[in-house]
């Protein structure tokens, strides 16, 4: 048997749970209300183009990406806007947001709403680009940082390796896994696509062997298309992040606060194929997506294809209503999600799950001494030292923490999933990211 | 209203867990105290139990009369502390110097530093040499394992096989000579010699050290490094002179070399906590513990070997870094 490859340094392998991954994905019913945060990307907000009481169809342009780093926003539902204010999201704050009452589902007729595969690609790598951005775009796996910025190769530099995630390392989330096995030829169309925009030749799509289904889907499929190779690689969390994926598959490694272009590799999600596929192929901008809503009281653990902005409650109740004894509703998966405050907040373009946690999972145990057991080193994927940086920023020796390369952390929680102490590593080590990063940008100012 | 708790990830936890840690190393003592109950009888669980109720009550009593905070004798680490202070000294050992041994160790080795996970020396091993120090006489007569079927007030003591090689060698015998003399290596493997309670049989040692690697407590590198030094370092002297040096089999399975590798040297709040850095942490207790038992004064150093390589772990941890991704792997890298 052949071995599977993994990333070298660290890891760990948590409970998958994959709950709902034989669920097949769902349609939710279009909300009464949709709440579209602007800051739905990484980077600088996008800035209204609309005003109340105007009229708007699906797909109608409401938010434009201004800087460098943004992504434009489209209504996801036909209505009136209602207004455009403050409200809380999945960050915890009060951000801008513009709140959409739904009047039917008319969409713009731009958009190509059948089912039909379009396979033949005609525009240019620049005119994919261009189409890309105009539909607002963002990586779907969570990060969502704006897809056209990343096909944007910069002079001098040449992209070799194309590599889809489809690895979805979190334990609970199967979203990226229905995908693949229910619009696995839109993906590998997507992928077609994206390596035209690259001028690549060579993809790979990483998928771990929990997913023995979508690994065979695609491989069936990816046969019609020179060029597509399907890996199947071990199980290890976080597989799934950008550095490690890159690693697993062409074992080369990204220099520390550089991108993955410097070694020739260019990484985006399964899902931001599909979304690819749809914008290029269909004019279809980013309006929905799919949610993996989970747990381990959730009575029909399930995955829906919703609407971006609809509130979270919505899904909960579509997966039977919120259990009992609900501790924590996060967003997102259990190691990297983000807790949210309520269930009003709503979906935006980088949540791939929610995670309902029962009471006796949500609190966190009394922490304990640091007895230098290193399991921390041992299971950080970065060669990093969690215990001392977390010791350095609690001393508030942040100097010496970006001597020892904190930036480089990626925030995946190995370390304090690992840490017998119950010590809150990667809570010091954000505090200590955050101090430096200001540091830094204060450098590069003066 | 349902409350929410409101937390940052990771929002699941391994659970590991310090006190499964610190009792893992309690289940893999128990063959080797199995062993020593067989073969120094009612003596050995005097030593033990005395040795790990006074750890246990100094560690509270530091704790609620001069911290005055947290009461953590559950935790386990005193418990070990107490085992294996335990398996240091020989099983006749007057029991109010087994009280000043656990006063040593809880006291001033573990909770004048500040406690768990702040001491710089192994407890148990600063502790053994205290009282080696204080009570030469006591410390070095080690009663033949014989077991239950002696009445304990005619136990008969003898010399350990390294004190016995040592006195040889130095009063102008020869190995072979003094071969004969000594017990064969399967009886060393067992346990059927002379020496401190928990030492003597190497084979349940290592049967304690395969259970705790393969429950990932501690990781290979240290004891075998240390191993592989002596057989090596003491294989090179042998083979230059085989009748003024014993062989390296007989290093192995001798003396609290067993015991120190496998259980001593791993504590992990006193060894090194990168693998580069915990192979040259044991090359440096097995190389010292073989330049004092052949010459050195006294005849056994490992405990010696491992405390001065305790001194030099904060050293050892800022010049070996782990291998950072992105970087090519280097052993040293100095800052």
């Amino acid at each position: 048997m052949e071995i599977l490859k993994t990333f070298a340094l660290g890891g760990i392998h948590p409970k998958e749970n994959k709950l709902s991954a034989n669920v097949p994905i769902e349609v939710l019913p279009i909300p009464k209300q949709v709440i579209v945060p602007l800051g739905q990307n990484l980077g600088a907000p996008s800035q209204p183009v609309i005003k109340r009481g105007d009229k708007l169809k699906v797909g109608q342009l409401i938010g434009k990406g201004m800087s460098f780093i943004s992504a434009d926003l489209h209504s996801p539902v036909s209505g009136t806007v209602l207004k455009i204010d403050n409200l809380l999201d999945s960050s915890g704050f009060h951000r801008p947001a513009i709140v959409i009452n739904v009047e039917g589902d008319e969409w713009a007729e731009s958009i190509d709403r059948t089912d039909n595969l379009t396979t033949k690609i005609e525009l240019s790598p620049q005119e994919i680009i261009e189409k890309v951005k105009k539909a607002g775009l963002v990586g779907m796996g969570g990060a969502t940082f704006p897809t056209h910025v990343k096909l944007m190769v910069p002079s001098g530099k040449t992209v070799e390796y194309l590599i889809i995630n489809g690895v979805e390392c979190e334990p609970y989330l199967t979203a990226d896994h229905r995908l693949m096995l229910e619009k696995g030829s839109e993906i590998l169309i997507g992928t077609k696509i994206l390596m035209k925009a690259l001028k690549v030749n060579k993809a790979v799509i990483g998928i771990e062997n929990n997913k023995p289904d979508a690994i065979n889907h695609l491989s069936q499929l990816a046969k019609k298309h020179e060029g597509i190779n399907v890996r199947a690689l071990q199980i290890k969390y976080p597989q799934g992040g950008e550095k490690q994926l890159i690693k697993a598959i062409t074992n080369r490694e990204v220099p520390s606060a550089k991108l993955p272009i410097e070694v020739g590799c260019v990484v985006q999600n399964v899902g931001t194929a599909l979304a690819v596929y749809e914008a290029v192929q269909k004019n279809k901008p980013l309006i929905e997506r799919i949610v993996t809503v989970t747990g381990k009281a959730v009575k029909k653990p399930s995955n829906f294809k919703v609407r971006i902005g609809t509130p979270i409650k919505q899904l909960i109740e579509a997966a039977e209503g919120l259990p009992e004894n609900t501790g924590k509703i996060i967003g997102g998966g259990p190691m990297m999600g983000k807790t949210l405050q309520s269930p009003e907040v709503p979906i935006v373009k980088g949540s791939s799950g929610i995670l309902l946690m029962k009471k006796e999972e949500s609190y966190r145990q009394i922490e304990s001494p640091c007895i230098r057991c290193s399991k921390c080193i041992y299971v950080c994927p970065m060669g990093l030292e969690p215990f001392f940086l977390s010791r350095l920023s609690k001393l508030a020796k942040f100097d010496m923490a970006e001597k020892e390369i904190i930036m480089d952390c990626i925030e995946c929680g190995s370390c304090q999933y690992t840490c017998p102490a119950y010590i809150p590593l990667l809570d010091y080590l954000r505090l200590g990211k955050a101090k430096v990063a200001t540091a830094i940008r204060t450098r590069n100012i003066t | 209203m349902n409350m929410l708790t409101v937390s940052a990830s990771p929002h699941i936890h391994g659970d590991y867990l310090t006190k499964k840690l610190m009792y893992g190393v309690v289940y893999s003592l128990v063959p080797a105290m199995l062993v020593s109950l067989y073969f120094f009888g009612f003596n050995a669980l005097r030593v033990l139990l005395l040795s790990v109720f006074f750890s246990l009550l100094f560690e509270w009593l530091i704790q609620k009369y001069l911290i005055k905070g947290p009461i953590s004798i559950t935790d386990g680490s005193a418990i070990v502390t107490g085992i294996l202070l335990a398996f240091n000294v020989p099983s006749n050992l007057p029991a109010s110097m087994i009280i000043v041994g656990a006063l040593v160790a809880i006291g001033i080795a573990k909770m004048s530093f500040g406690g768990l996970g702040k001491n710089i020396f192994n407890p148990a091993l600063v502790a053994r040499v205290f009282l080696l120090i204080s009570f030469p006489v006591e410390m070095t007569s080690w009663p033949k394992p014989l077991g239950f079927t002696k009445n304990l007030s005619d136990v008969i003591t003898g010399p350990t096989p390294l004190g016995f090689v040592k006195d040889g060698i130095s009063s102008g015998r020869n190995i072979s000579e003094l071969a004969a003399h000594m017990p064969s290596y399967i009886q060393d493997l067992l346990g059927q010699t002379g020496g401190s309670l928990g030492e003597v049989s190497a084979i349940t040692l290592i049967i304690g050290g395969i259970y705790l690697i393969w429950k990932k407590i501690i990781s290979w590198e240290i004891p075998i490094s240390i191993l592989l030094t002596v057989v090596v370092f003491s294989g090179i002297l042998w083979i230059i002179d085989p009748q003024q040096y014993a062989d390296p089999v007989f290093q192995l399975l001798t003396g609290g070399l067993m015991l120190g590798a496998i259980f001593m040297a791993t504590d992990m709040v006193t060894s090194p906590m990168t693998k580069g850095g915990q192979l040259v942490f044991g090359f440096g207790v097995g190389l010292l513990t073989i330049l004092i038992r052949v010459w050195g004064a006294y005849p056994e150093g490992v405990s010696f070997a491992i405390l001065l390589m305790n001194a030099v772990v904060p050293l050892i941890n800022r010049g070996f870094k782990p291998k950072r991704f992105g970087t090519k792997p280097c052993l040293i890298t100095l800052t």
